[in-house]
């Protein structure tokens, strides 16, 4: 064979230039993320210290003062949501990955869904301000954590989905072959096996909702004060920032800082630990 | 025990069977027995039918809107192919077997455990009974009782075949079918499962799919050699490989095509 000389050198050039914009495009998505880290950490780093986690926030004015009120709202509301959102998002996903072919109810839950995924968190939160907050008559954390569950839903619906439809056909046909009726086949054996999948999707969906602003806005609203009672305006870290961040007082700058990058460090924490639970599950 | 006198009866009678995947003729008028405690292969080219005879005897098929048989499947007397034929029951009655090893998500014990507990009630004692009766029968047995509590998904190849062997095995059922059931496997496990399948037909009637000639002619007792979806010829194994009726069955056989 004669291999032509030019034609061989052109295709390495052009092998050579694609690798290396792939890379340059690589480099900047990546810089941009520690440059992100970087300013967060320089400008939060030295204001985190236990007080953050002791004392409430302060008044306009007053020194000093941590995110205590705010972190506990935050927690109590997101992890209520996802309490809610799992059985739901988890059962739903069941549902559309053993009967998503065969019929009507499906294909339109599904498409539902889609559009459920890129509704602007706004709109939710004001879906549940007209519905929960005003048939309530106060602001609420019981409305925050629903308008929380209607973003994190979806994001556990999709994900169940796709890692049940992961499951080879084969697998559910052995445990029919055994006369296991259809719905020991979708649990046992089919979602036991898409289990880290579906953790996975779970955890993603709590990342997402640690951060989201605007569906607090109009439900929770916010709290100067620590409080535990959920009927009424709870404290929550991304509205806080949101105040605080805007603010003339310097102590509340920092404070806003400290709480970005607590949530930042919260995120990442929890992405790192769905990467580990799903490479397990691929090495198996 | 006179056993000798005893005619064997039809486990299955399958009586001008007529299969469809939507609007194309995939099985064309089929009709053949199979035997009880005997071994029935299904030989022909790929595309031949053989699977999909096969996946019809379980009503398999039925899990996919689209594919309907008509025609009468006779189950000791019962027609499975009846719309109120409970499908659960039937396959736990009839077991099956795939060409890919398919252990489930679960230990080697749950996986045994798994198809037992459907259908039936038993205590710990007996369960563990059970399980080993069921890795023995599939010569599997000294190779596992130390590890019975790690995943099925840990064992080769053909450990994971007999293991599927095993489940099948556990839970008691009159008919085992086989689909290829060696052809992902490595020439020493295929020759394991083949003596399973000498072993297992002392008390199971067994129906087996394989692309393998020689195979079918080392494991059955009764040949069926399928073509384009109608079954050319059904006969004893001596009978259809040494003095073939059909001059189509012997091209086959002589590995004239196919």
């Amino acid at each position: 064979m004669q291999i032509n000389q030019s034609l061989y050198n052109q295709r390495r050039r052009k092998n050579a230039a694609i690798m290396a914009f792939s890379g340059v495009a690589s480099l900047i998505g990546l810089a941009v993320l520690v440059w992100i880290l970087f300013v967060l950490f320089s400008n939060g780093f030295y204001a985190l210290d236990w007080e953050i986690f002791t004392q409430d926030t302060p008044a306009p004015g007053t020194p000093g003062g941590g995110l205590r009120n705010a972190i506990v709202g935050s927690l109590i509301m997101v992890g209520c949501a996802v309490l809610i959102s799992t059985p739901i998002g988890v059962l739903a996903g069941i549902y559309l990955a053993e009967f998503g072919d065969a019929n009507k109810t499906a294909s339109v839950t599904r498409f539902v869904n889609e559009v459920m995924l890129s509704a602007p968190s706004v709109v939710l939160g004001l879906f549940v301000f007209a519905v929960v907050v005003m048939t309530m008559g106060n602001f609420s954390g019981y409305a925050g954590m629903i308008a929380l569950s209607l973003i994190a839903i979806p994001v556990v619906i999709k994900t169940t989905e796709n890692m049940m439809r992961m499951i080879p056909g084969s697998l559910r046909e052995a445990a029919f072959a055994l006369g296991a009726p259809h719905w020991k086949v979708a649990t046992m054996v089919v979602l036991r096996g898409a289990r880290a999948g579906v953790i996975t999707g779970v955890l993603l969906a709590l990342a997402r909702i640690s951060g989201e602003t605007a569906p607090l806005l109009f439900t929770a609203l916010n709290n100067q004060f620590f409080t535990l009672d959920m009927d009424g305006p709870m404290a929550n870290l991304p509205v806080w920032i949101y105040h605080m961040a805007m603010s003339p007082f310097d102590n509340w700058n920092e404070l806003a800082w400290a709480g970005a990058l607590l949530i930042t460090l919260t995120v990442l924490a929890i992405n790192i630990t769905a990467r580990i639970l799903f490479r397990e599950r691929v090495k198996v | 025990m006179s056993e000798a006198s005893i005619e064997p009866r039809n486990a299955i009678e399958v009586r001008n069977l007529n299969f469809y995947y939507g609007g194309f003729h995939a099985l064309k008028t089929v009709n053949l027995d199979i035997i009880e405690r005997k071994v029935t292969a299904f030989i022909g080219p790929s595309g031949c039918g053989k699977s999909t005879l096969l996946r019809t005897l379980n009503r398999m098929y039925s899990l996919y809107p689209g594919q309907r048989a008509e025609g009468l499947i006779s189950f000791y007397g019962q027609n499975i192919l009846d719309e109120k034929q409970d499908l659960n029951l039937l396959r736990a009655r009839i077991g099956m077997l795939f060409q890919k090893p398919t252990p489930f998500p679960m230990s080697i014990y749950d996986n045994i455990a798994f198809g037992v507990k459907l259908y039936e009630k038993l205590s710990r004692a007996d369960m563990d009974e059970r399980v080993q009766w069921a890795l023995s029968k599939a010569a599997l047995w000294n190779e596992v009782k130390d590890k019975l509590k790690q995943s099925g998904l840990s064992l080769s190849g053909g450990q994971q075949q007999r293991l599927c062997i095993a489940r099948s095995v556990a839970v008691k059922p009159s008919v085992l079918l086989l689909d290829e059931p060696t052809a992902s496997l490595d020439p020493i496990s295929t020759g394991k499962v083949e003596e399973l399948v000498h072993e297992l037909k002392k008390d199971y009637t067994i129906a087996i799919v394989t692309h393998n000639m020689q195979q079918a002619a080392r494991c059955s007792d009764y040949t069926a050699y399928m073509y384009l979806g109608e079954l050319m010829e059904y006969g004893a194994t001596e009978q259809i490989f040494f003095k073939p009726k059909r001059t189509e069955t012997e091209d086959y056989i002589t590995g004239r095509f196919g």
